[in-house]
């Protein structure tokens, strides 16, 4: 059986982050968590893909000094994934924590990544973490876990999805501190992607140029814009010498879209800035 | 830097290889524009190659080039040296009184055009270094007299009020051979539409500005009428069209589409105008006295007021008849209330073995198995698997139970002919076939629409609605469907191209569009009979189909007709030979098609 194997694995979700995770504060982000933090709310980190949240949350969690546990949602993740199940060990059945109750045990940040792809049978769980009480139900092992001061609960959610079953209900989005992530401005987006990739500024200059026009296609053909993220990969490529153009094709026209008209169009936007 | 052709474009027939048709292009072109920054700019044919600052109009083809690459390029050189015009500002200036100056207007809008074709190279070659390779591709080198010339027009400052004292200057001399990618100037017309515009941005401005200041005013404490208008401040760039929106010196991050208002308005004055900004009373804004402006333009555009254009399928030409009919969707009246309640009373038997029956259909939640992960152990295949080990055995990895919900994501269309054949005994039966499908509906839980059509020739295709899909089936619902009644015409393939376009909204894994008629479609009005109508209706059930939609038609029909395998070829179908049993015949029609 392979589930000792598995029991590591585990374990080893829950890290302390060692180096400071470079992060460019846009706004009052660091403020705002940080007295949310203190008040011992919990919060919400709303905005479109590749902007930061994640980056965000790592930033917060070495920046506090806590250990944190990231859960990316998905369609099949249940409340007993969030919260922990039996399984077989030798000749026992052993009880194994899950993340968010790791998490609970020792204060640290717990982050559900994409809460909206989740089941909704998880909300179970977050709704008592999320208000005063403070505590995780354990149904099966009939254990409450109070959560220590230190512990947060973090939730992602990208409200720029259209269809009505990704909608965050109100019951649990009004139980959270709510902090929106835009793309940053010009300036300081050509800064992330000078630090990320070490491309030269001016390159990067044109790199967030691009990005801004594809942001302006948002709607008209495009679901989404270019995020910081793809930006930055396109600046990856570039640094270890791959032509601008092929980066950015690869790195941020074929990532967008599958439209061959919209590519060519992305294509030509390419062109005009390189 | 040539624009690859997207594959669409491969199957129209070109006259000629290397010629280009913008129809083939606009799309590209439009979105390029669109991505380069600011206003939105449509591209259309057009006898004159130019921009009234909204529009940029284009020939219908080009094929000056031996090769299709280059008039492709062309074509873009055209499409931006007239965004450019609009993003850096030529018609910011008063260009119709500036060339009553020139002592010949030909020659001072020919040198006012190439002056300002300098200038915008030099803007591109700042923000766009690509675009203006392309344009300097295109032209030949200006003449050494103008070096002067083009040095100045190349400075970061150069606006069109430059071009223009230039203009002046060089006015007594012939100007060059016009760059290849040179329109005209319509300065009139470019004014019209630009002063049309400024005054409607000026207004809604003013509308946002009102909305946000009301928000910073109302968490001040709701003491709005005392308090000064908190000043608003916006920090703009021509050059990037970037800009800071401050109330009360805080940073406030308007919403796009305000967003997008700002950067047309810098694009036309280069900033925005301090007047723009100021509040109209103490404290607040009187609301807009014209809001209407901008809606009643749209819909006069469109040329039926609510109607939704869409194709028809013309078997002779082989092609679609392109916006060929306009639909309109409107409520059906309600009618007798005590009929659905008739109907339940007289069916009550059926009604309730129906709803057993598709209850049993409804999603239960499964527990399933033996699976390799899950909520719970499964002691059976623990106990298994621990014999399996005492003897030596492979021991199974899959041990695990696992709460699954076979659900049911099902939305279903029902379209019912209301056209004049129906009367009578049909009508009465689609009504109760209705009512008796909604009663197993609710059982079952799947979502459901209903709507009626009916018609007039092309330009009167009635879509009568009944039941939304957010709708739940209530007393309004149930006031509908007894209000059903037999119209006029049958034109049935814009009924299934407008409610497949309803559906396909919908999110749903199974999509069903279940049709209830009696028979050919039909509309005397401009033809829509005989082969066309059922080629017609064909064809739209293909694209239903081609779309995600599964299509399934149940006609009632006393003699059967050869047509109906041919014209449901995309669908399944039923025939029913006695009206009667319609009603529990399509109920058990939706019960086997979902199970």
């Amino acid at each position: 059986m392979n589930d000792p194997a598995r029991l590591k694995v585990l374990e080893a979700e829950l890290a302390t982050i060692g180096a400071e995770p470079y992060y460019e504060p846009v706004g009052e982000e660091i403020a705002l968590f940080e007295a949310a933090y203190s008040a011992r709310v919990p919060v919400l980190l709303k905005g479109p893909t590749g902007c930061g949240k994640t980056r965000f949350v790592e930033h917060m969690a070495w920046r506090l000094a806590r250990p944190l546990v990231t859960v990316s949602c998905h369609d099949d993740l249940t409340a007993s994934d969030l919260v922990g199940r039996y399984l077989i060990v030798g000749d026992q059945t052993v009880w194994v924590d899950g993340p968010l109750a790791r998490a609970v045990r020792a204060g640290g940040f717990c982050y559900l990544d994409e809460i909206v792809e989740a089941r909704k049978d998880t909300t179970v769980v977050i709704h008592p973490l999320a208000d005063t009480r403070r505590c995780l139900p354990m149904e099966k092992r009939g254990e409450l876990l109070r959560a220590p001061d230190e512990f947060m609960l973090i939730l992602s959610y990208n409200p720029g999805y259209q269809s009505v079953l990704k909608e965050l209900k109100h019951s649990t989005r009004q139980r959270f501190v709510a902090i929106e992530f835009a793309y940053p401005n010009a300036d300081l987006e050509a800064r992330i992607v000078v630090r990320e990739s070490g491309l030269d500024r001016p390159a990067a200059e044109r790199l967030v140029k691009l990005g801004g026009m594809t942001r302006n296609l948002k709607g008209s053909g495009l679901d989404e814009g270019a995020s910081t993220r793809l930006l930055v990969h396109a600046a990856q490529l570039m640094v270890r010498g791959v032509a601008p153009r092929t980066a950015c094709h690869g790195a941020v026209a074929e990532a967008l879209t599958d439209d061959p008209e919209m590519l060519v169009a992305l294509d030509e936007l390419v062109n005009a800035v390189f | 830097m040539a624009v690859a052709r997207p594959p669409g474009a491969a199957r129209r027939p070109a006259a000629d290889a290397r010629g280009v048709h913008l129809r083939d292009l606009a799309r590209v072109l439009e979105l390029v524009l669109r991505g380069l920054a600011g206003r939105a700019l449509r591209v259309e044919t057009g006898p004159e190659t130019y921009t009234d600052t909204e529009t940029i109009f284009l020939p219908e083809s080009i094929d000056a080039a031996p090769e299709r690459a280059a008039n492709e390029r062309r074509y873009k050189a055209l499409a931006v040296h007239h965004w450019a015009q609009t993003r850096y500002g030529t018609f910011n200036a008063d260009l119709e009184s500036v060339l009553e100056g020139f002592a010949s207007r030909g020659r001072g809008l020919a040198w006012i055009n190439l002056l300002e074709a300098v200038r915008l190279e030099a803007c591109l070659r700042r923000g766009y270094p690509g675009l203006a390779r392309l344009l300097a591709s295109l032209r030949p080198a200006l003449p050494d007299d103008l070096a002067r010339v083009e040095r100045e027009l190349s400075r970061p400052q150069a606006s069109v009020g430059d071009s223009i004292r230039l203009a002046h200057e060089l006015a007594a001399g012939e100007p060059p051979a016009p760059f290849p990618y040179l329109g005209t100037l319509h300065p009139g017309e470019a004014q019209t539409v630009r002063e049309a515009r400024v005054a409607k941005e000026r207004r809604a401005l003013h509308r946002e500005l009102a909305k946000i200041r009301g928000g910073l005013a109302v968490e001040g404490g709701g003491e709005i009428e005392r308090q000064p208008a908190p000043a608003v401040e916006v920090d703009a760039s021509f050059d990037t069209l970037q800009f800071r929106l401050e109330v009360e010196g805080e940073r406030v991050e308007p919403r796009p589409s305000v967003a997008a208002l700002v950067r047309s308005i810098v694009q036309d004055f280069g900033e925005v105008p301090p007047e723009y900004l100021v509040a109209a009373g103490p404290g607040q804004y009187a609301p807009d006295a014209e809001p209407t402006h901008e809606t009643e333009s749209a819909h006069a555009e469109s040329h039926a007021e609510d109607g939704i254009l869409y194709d028809e399928w013309d078997f002779q030409r082989r092609d679609y008849r392109k916006a060929w009919c306009v639909a309109f969707e409107s409520d059906v009246p309600r009618g007798d209330p005590a009929f659905v309640a008739g109907v339940r009373a007289q069916y009550a038997g059926q009604i309730a073995q129906l709803r057993r029956r598709f209850e049993a259909l409804r999603g239960e939640e499964k527990l399933l198995r033996r699976e390799h992960e899950g909520d719970d152990l499964d002691f059976d295949a623990v106990v298994e698997a621990y014999a399996d080990r005492r003897t030596g055995l492979e021991v199974t990895e899959r041990l695990f139970t696992l709460r699954r919900r076979a659900e049911r994501n099902i939305a279903a269309m029902f379209m019912v002919d209301m056209s004049g054949s129906t009367m009578g005994w049909v009508n009465e039966c689609e009504r109760t076939a209705l009512v008796m499908l909604c009663e197993a509906l609710e059982a079952l839980g799947d979502r459901y629409a209903i709507y009626g059509f009916s018609g007039w020739g092309r330009k009167r295709c009635e879509i009568y609605r009944i039941k939304r899909f957010d709708e739940r089936y209530s007393d309004a619902v149930r006031g509908r469907i007894a209000g059903v009644q037999a119209k006029d015409y049958t034109r049935m393939g814009v009924a299934i191209r407008h409610l497949s376009k309803l559906l396909n909204e919908v999110d749903a894994k199974t999509r069903i569009l279940f049709t209830l008629s009696d028979g050919k479609p039909d509309d005397f009005i401009d033809g829509y009979r005989g082969v066309y109508g059922i080629e017609d209706t064909r064809q739209a059930l293909f694209e239903a189909r081609a779309s995600g939609v599964h299509p399934f038609c149940i006609t009632i029909d006393e003699e059967a007709r050869d047509y109906l395998p041919h014209m449901y070829g995309a669908a399944s179908w039923a025939l029913i030979d006695d009206v009667r049993k319609l009603p529990l015949k399509a109920a058990d029609a939706y019960r086997r098609l979902t199970s």
